[in-house]
C-alpha cells in the first residue's frame, strides 16, 4: 500500500508491505511516519463530519464521537442522512449511540438559530 | 466622550477573541457583526481539525466557535448582530446600520479590525468562457451546503487545491456528488498534506498539478469545461487541452483580506498581505486602530488567529484606557531571500520576546531561517521543509533593538 504521511509538512511518500506476518514501512523519515504507516495499513480510521436535518428543515452539523473504520464512511453517511433531530437540539447532544455498531456516537457540533 | 472603549468590527474567531481580551482588561467593549449570529466562517466549517493548539483537542469549526460564543455571552462585552459597519474614520468614529436602531454613529476609544477575508472569484482570476450557473467559490458552496442545506452540483470540478477546495471535495462526495478532479496551477498543493490524503486520496479523486481551466461551457447551466497543462511560465499549452463534463466548478484560488473599510482612513497597507501594516501590538499606522486575524494576513490555523486577536484586543483596551506604554524606537521588519512577508512589519525596541510570522515563496527542503538586525543574529534555526501553504513562526528578542530586522532563508 502506498500513501503520504500526514504528520508534518514534509509529507513523506510511504509504502507499507507485509511479509511473513511482519509489517514493513518504507519511505518514512521518523518514528511517527512508521506508526502512521502501520495504522493506515492495518485499520485506517476517520472522524466523519456531516449534517442531519432538523424538524424545521434546517441542517445541523454532527460528528462521530470517535474515528470509525474508513471503509464504513459511506454506509454511515447514508444512515446519518435518515436521522431527524428535534427543534430543541443543542450542541453536544447525542443524536444516536453506537451508530451501526461502529463504536462511535453521532454528536451535534453546531446548531443554526431557529427562525423567529 | 467615547461610547465604547473598544469597538471590534467582526464577530468571527478574531473578533470574539479580541473582544474577550479587551473585556478582561476592563474596557467597555462592543462587537459589531453583520451575520445573525457570532462565529463567522467557523459556523460553516463543519469538519474537524481546529483547536489542537489552543484547546489541546481536535474540534470542528462550530464547536471551536461555540466555545468562544459561550465566553462572550458570559463576558460584559456587548454584541450588535445583523449590524453592518459602513464607515470608519481616523479619529475612530464608527458608523453602522442595525435592524433595531437604524443608522448608528459611535465614538470608540480604540477600534479592532476583525473582518476576516473573502475569496478570489472567477473574475479575479480572469476565467475565460461563458458565465453559466454552476460556478461557485468553494466557500460559497460550503455555506450553501453546510448552512443552507443545498448541494450546488452533481458532477464537480475544483480549481485550486487550497484547503477549502479540498474540504469541499470530500463534503460534496459524501453528500452524493461526483467530484471528477481537482486542477491546480502550481506544481504543488497550497493545501495541507492531511487534506490531500483524507479528502482526495480516500475517495479516489484525481488531482492535476501544473494544470489550469482554459474555458467554461454551457448556458444557462454549465455543461463542462476545458483544462490544459501549463508551461514554466504558467501559460496553458492549448494543444494538450482536454474536456471534462461537469455541471459545477468550485474555485479555491486564494483569499483576500476584506479591508474595504480602510478606504476612509490613512491606515498604511502591506502590498503583499493586502492587510494593514502593524507593530507587535497589532496597532496600525493610525493610533488606536488595531487589526488581527484574516483581515490582517491570511492564516492557516484558527488557533493562531485567536492568539493574535488576544494581543490586538488587549493592547486596544490598554490604549483606550490610557495605559499603553509608547516605546520610542520602532524599526521595520521585512523578508528577504525566500521570505514573502514578515508580520508584524514594525517592531518597538525593548518590547520583550516577539513572535514573527512569515510565509516563504516556494517549497524549500533542508534550509535555515535567519533573522538579523544591524549585523546581530536574532534567530537562526534549521527546518526540514518549508512550504508557501504553511505559515512559519520564529521568536526574536527585541531587547536593545537598534536597527531594522530582516528574515531570510539560507539554503
Amino acid at each position: 500500500m502506498k500513501t503520504i504521511c500526514i504528520n508534518c509538512p514534509l509529507g513523506c511518500p510511504i509504502e507499507v508491505t507485509e511479509s511473513g506476518g511482519k509489517i514493513l514501512v518504507r519511505g518514512n523519515t521518523c518514528k511517527r511516519g512508521h506508526d502512521y504507516g502501520v495504522t493506515e495499513y492495518l485499520r485506517p480510521v476517520r472522524t466523519v463530519t456531516t449534517l442531519v436535518t432538523r424538524e424545521d428543515g434546517a441542517v445541523v452539523s454532527v460528528k462521530t464521537s470517535a474515528p470509525v473504520p474508513k471503509d464504513s464512511i459511506f454506509e454511515l453517511q447514508r444512515h446519518i442522512k435518515t436521522l431527524r433531530v428535534p427543534l430543541a437540539v443543542k450542541r453536544g447532544d447525542t443524536v444516536e449511540r453506537n451508530a451501526l455498531g461502529l463504536g462511535a456516537d453521532i454528536v451535534v457540533t453546531g446548531v443554526p438559530p431557529v427562525a423567529r | 466622550m467615547t461610547d465604547f472603549d473598544v469597538v471590534v468590527i467582526g464577530g468571527g474567531p478574531a473578533g470574539m477573541a479580541a473582544a474577550l481580551a479587551a473585556d478582561a482588561e476592563g474596557a467597555r467593549t462592543l462587537i459589531v457583526e453583520r451575520d445573525n449570529r457570532l462565529g463567522g466562517i467557523l459556523n460553516q466549517c463543519i469538519h474537524a481539525g481546529f483547536g489542537l493548539h489552543y484547546f489541546g483537542e481536535e474540534l470542528t469549526g462550530p464547536e471551536y466557535a461555540g466555545r468562544f460564543v459561550e465566553r462572550v455571552e458570559k463576558s460584559r462585552a456587548q454584541v450588535a448582530l445583523e449590524s453592518m459597519v459602513l464607515s470608519l474614520t481616523d479619529d475612530r468614529k464608527v458608523t453602522y446600520l442595525s435592524p433595531e436602531k437604524g443608522l448608528v454613529r459611535i465614538n470608540a476609544g480604540a477600534v479592532v479590525l476583525a473582518m476576516g477575508c473573502r475569496e478570489r472569484t472567477a473574475g479575479a482570476i480572469a476565467l475565460a468562457g461563458t458565465r453559466p450557473a454552476g460556478v461557485y467559490t468553494a466557500g460559497a458552496a460550503q455555506r450553501l451546503c453546510n448552512i443552507e442545506g443545498y448541494l450546488v452540483g452533481k458532477r464537480v470540478v475544483i480549481l485550486g487545491s487550497g484547503d477549502i477546495g479540498l474540504i469541499m471535495a470530500r463534503r460534496m462526495t459524501l453528500e452524493g456528488a461526483k467530484v471528477a478532479r481537482v486542477i491546480e496551477l502550481m506544481p504543488y498543493s497550497s493545501g495541507l498534506k492531511r487534506n490531500i490524503v483524507q479528502c482526495l486520496d480516500d475517495f479516489g479523486i484525481p488531482i492535476n498539478y501544473a494544470h489550469t481551466v482554459t474555458r467554461i461551457e454551457g448556458s444557462p447551466r454549465m455543461t463542462g469545461l476545458y483544462y490544459a497543462p501549463v508551461d514554466e511560465r504558467r501559460r496553458p499549452v492549448m494543444s494538450e487541452e482536454k474536456y471534462e463534463p461537469c455541471d459545477c466548478l468550485l474555485l479555491s484560488v486564494g483569499l483576500i483580506p476584506e479591508n474595504d473599510l480602510l478606504a476612509g482612513t490613512e491606515v498604511e497597507r502591506d502590498g503583499v498581505t493586502s492587510g494593514a501594516v502593524v507593530d507587535e501590538r497589532r496597532m496600525t499606522s493610525v493610533e488606536g486602530i488595531f487589526s488581527c486575524g484574516n483581515v490582517l494576513h491570511v492564516h492557516d490555523l484558527v488557533d493562531n488567529v485567536s492568539r493574535e486577536a488576544e494581543t490586538a484586543g488587549r493592547h486596544a483596551a490598554l490604549y483606550a484606557l490610557g495605559e499603553s506604554e509608547t516605546a520610542l524606537h520602532c524599526y521595520d521588519a521585512r523578508g528577504e531571500r525566500g521570505v514573502r512577508y514578515v508580520l508584524p512589519q514594525k517592531l518597538h525596541a525593548d518590547s520583550g520576546k516577539v513572535e514573527l510570522f512569515f510565509r516563504v515563496d516556494n517549497v524549500y527542503r533542508s534550509c535555515r531561517i535567519v533573522a538579523e538586525s544591524g549585523g546581530r543574529t536574532l534567530y537562526s534555526g534549521r527546518r526540514l521543509v518549508l512550504a508557501p501553504g504553511e505559515m512559519e513562526k520564529i521568536v526574536v528578542d527585541t531587547t536593545g533593538l537598534d536597527a531594522p530586522v530582516t528574515v531570510r532563508l539560507e539554503l
